[in-house]
């Protein structure tokens, strides 16, 4: 029996190399077209990919947003779409993205890290105004934990610079998390006495810091774990993580008369979306964020939500808040009165000071 | 036989340029960036970045941790390589494997792993702090990471030269009226002399450019406890890479000078020896 392609028909036997040819002919030519033609003709099929790049504590909030987004996503366009999640420090991440991580969204721990990313023109420099709520979705603020009892009785602010009392935070040089400490204990002391007063709260709130951990996780393992310290001062939703995993019975949140509004900021990354044609999936994700259905994950995560029903759901304790914006003129001008080299964090720790 | 005009060595003009291409491409094209950045810098902004008084004070830290623990390294890597050599004993085999540990855990791991060990509760910390040694969150702290990580280089590279030593040297040494003191002064050192120095410039290279394990150890205290590479980190933390390359290029400068000085050393000692 003759085949198509001329040959003899040998049962059982493997394919002449002129079968193979022509037949891996037709596979590439396949290939080209299929890379080539359908893209318009079902552009809702083909699956997309989004890379988040992210800050460390966020990697539980955004499996569960993700698996959330990718089901309504699809029920809304019939596109697959996969999210995939890059976490470290904040500012650390800001650089990746700077030297080339391909990242469709960022959403990271301050604003000041997603400047970095737009004065180098991967997106534009009004981004904060883009989305709702200076495009941070939920919030955050300062508390303190303190281990179970409050043996050294911490209420508020003024108790962290009691003789005797070891504060555990950061540093400020290197966490992004460990600004928002800093700021919070400055933010509430200026609205008492003004700068003089402040800084030399300040000031005197590190000298009761034993230990500058480079990042909050650290910080938080050498509180918990090394049992070092009375009071650590962390974010809201990372005391309330640590109290839940570690059972209750160990430590305690204590929340102060008043703190800062820690508004973790989301961006698409222009540059990257547009080059990689994940703009609308991009776009959607984010704004997912805002839903009540992202908003109720948010709340579940600790994080305060903006919706005022998630809020009813899920009540956090009242504290004065202020922002930065008010207390500070921003993360720029805050970042370089005192984080940058010289800036006032410095000279606390400047020789003969 | 072969070609008249070709060197004696073949394919010598082929492997040079392999050599330094690969060289080339490996480490001084990304070296070179280092100098572009810094040079984004002015004179006088670069002064002032690299003779602040907190990068002064933490290349202090850093050199003398890394010499200390190198020294360190080069007296105990003698002893452990002499000890693997000449003597057999039950689970040789383990410890052995034991000394390239510090080469394959990631630095973050040792460095967590050796804080909770000396910390004041961990178990190692809760003998010493009673006795006023403060290890975790000290300049000791950074020592100890530093000494662990460089562990296994003169072990490593002290290990084959011992090894090779005839035993009969030693043995002819003793015979003709050598002390056993004489025999190692004479005989042992002189022949280890060049590979311990080159193990102690290889911990001592590393050491310097150590950040992941002494983050976690070393508190991180300005003016106290800050080595170099957390300070070229808090630079990036500001975006600011040219100041960043500036305090890079300090150190990489210094460790440059000290390696090029051990090994004329080096080649001192094996002169002396009558080895070249």
């Amino acid at each position: 029996m003759r085949t198509i392609f001329g040959g003899e028909r040998r049962t059982g036997s493997w394919p002449r190399p002129r079968e193979l040819l022509i037949l891996s002919a037709l596979l590439a030519l396949g290939a080209v077209g299929s890379g080539a033609l359908p893209r318009r003709a079902d552009a809702a099929a083909a699956p997309v990919q989004l890379l988040n790049v992210s800050y460390d504590p966020t990697r539980e909030l955004y499996e569960q947003v993700n698996a959330a987004f990718a089901r309504s996503w699809k029920q809304r366009t019939g596109q697959e779409v996969t999210i995939k999640q890059s976490h470290g420090g904040s500012g650390k991440q800001a650089r990746a993205v700077l030297d080339g991580l391909q990242a469709d969204v960022v959403t990271l721990a301050l604003a000041y890290d997603v400047d970095a990313i737009a004065r180098a023109g991967l997106a534009p420099a009004d981004w904060q105004r883009r989305l709702p709520h200076n495009a941070a979705p939920y919030t955050s603020t300062i508390v303190f934990l303190v281990r179970q009892g409050n043996p050294k009785a911490i209420k508020d602010w003024p108790d962290l610079v009691k003789p005797g009392v070891s504060v555990i935070t950061p540093s400020p040089k290197t966490s992004g998390g460990a600004r928002w400490n800093y700021l919070a204990a400055w933010g509430w002391a200026a609205q008492r006495g003004g700068d003089a007063a402040a800084r030399d709260y300040v000031k005197r709130l590190y000298k009761n810091v034993p230990v500058l951990d480079s990042g909050a996780r650290g910080a938080t393992t050498t509180f918990v774990e090394r049992g070092i310290g009375d009071v650590l001062i962390a974010w809201e939703n990372e005391a309330l993580l640590a109290v839940e995993k570690l059972g209750p019975g160990k430590l305690e949140v204590v929340v102060p008369s008043a703190s800062i509004l820690a508004e973790p900021p989301v961006s698409v990354v222009d540059k990257v979306v547009d080059r990689r044609g994940t703009r609308a999936a991009a776009q959607a994700y984010l704004e997912f964020l805002y839903t009540e259905e992202g908003q109720e994950i948010a709340a579940r995560n600790h994080y305060r939500p903006r919706s005022a029903e998630a809020a009813r759901r899920h009540p956090f304790p009242k504290v004065t808040l202020f922002t930065i914006d008010q207390a500070f003129g921003g993360w720029q001008k805050a970042q370089a009165a005192h984080f940058n080299d010289g800036g006032i964090f410095d000279q606390i720790y400047a020789p003969g000071s | 036989m072969g070609d008249a005009r070709r060197g004696i060595l073949p394919g010598f003009g082929l492997s040079t340029g392999v050599t330094l291409f690969w060289l080339g491409l490996v480490v001084l094209l990304p070296l070179s960036t280092l100098g572009l950045e810094t040079a984004r810098l002015g004179p006088a902004q670069l002064w002032a970045v690299v003779t602040s008084p907190r990068a002064l004070a933490s290349y202090r830290l850093s050199l003398l941790a890394s010499l200390g623990a190198a020294a360190v390294n080069a007296v105990f890597g003698f002893l452990v390589a002499w000890v693997l050599v000449r003597y057999r004993f039950p689970g040789k085999a383990l410890v052995d494997a034991l000394v390239d540990l510090p080469f394959a855990l990631p630095t973050a791991v040792s460095g967590i792993a050796l804080t909770a060990v000396y910390s004041s509760n961990g178990w190692m910390g809760r003998l010493l702090e009673p006795l006023g040694v403060k290890v975790a969150f000290s300049r000791l702290g950074v020592l100890v990471a530093l000494t662990f990580i460089g562990l296994p280089f003169v072990i490593r590279t002290v290990e084959p030269v011992l090894a090779d030593l005839e035993r009969d040297v030693e043995e002819a040494a003793a015979l003709l009226g050598a002390s056993r003191g004489q025999v190692f002064l004479r005989v042992l050192l002189p022949a280890a002399l060049p590979a311990t120095l080159t193990g102690f410039a290889l911990a001592f290279a590393r050491a310097l450019g150590e950040y992941g394990s002494v983050v976690f150890i070393s508190g991180n205290m300005p003016m106290r406890t800050e080595i170099t590479p957390l300070l070229i980190m808090t630079r990036l933390e500001q975006f600011d890479y040219a100041g960043a390359t500036a305090l890079a290029s300090v150190m990489l400068g210094a460790s440059l000078l000290l390696l090029f000085a051990v090994n004329r050393l080096q080649r001192l000692t094996r002169a002396r020896a009558g080895m070249v």
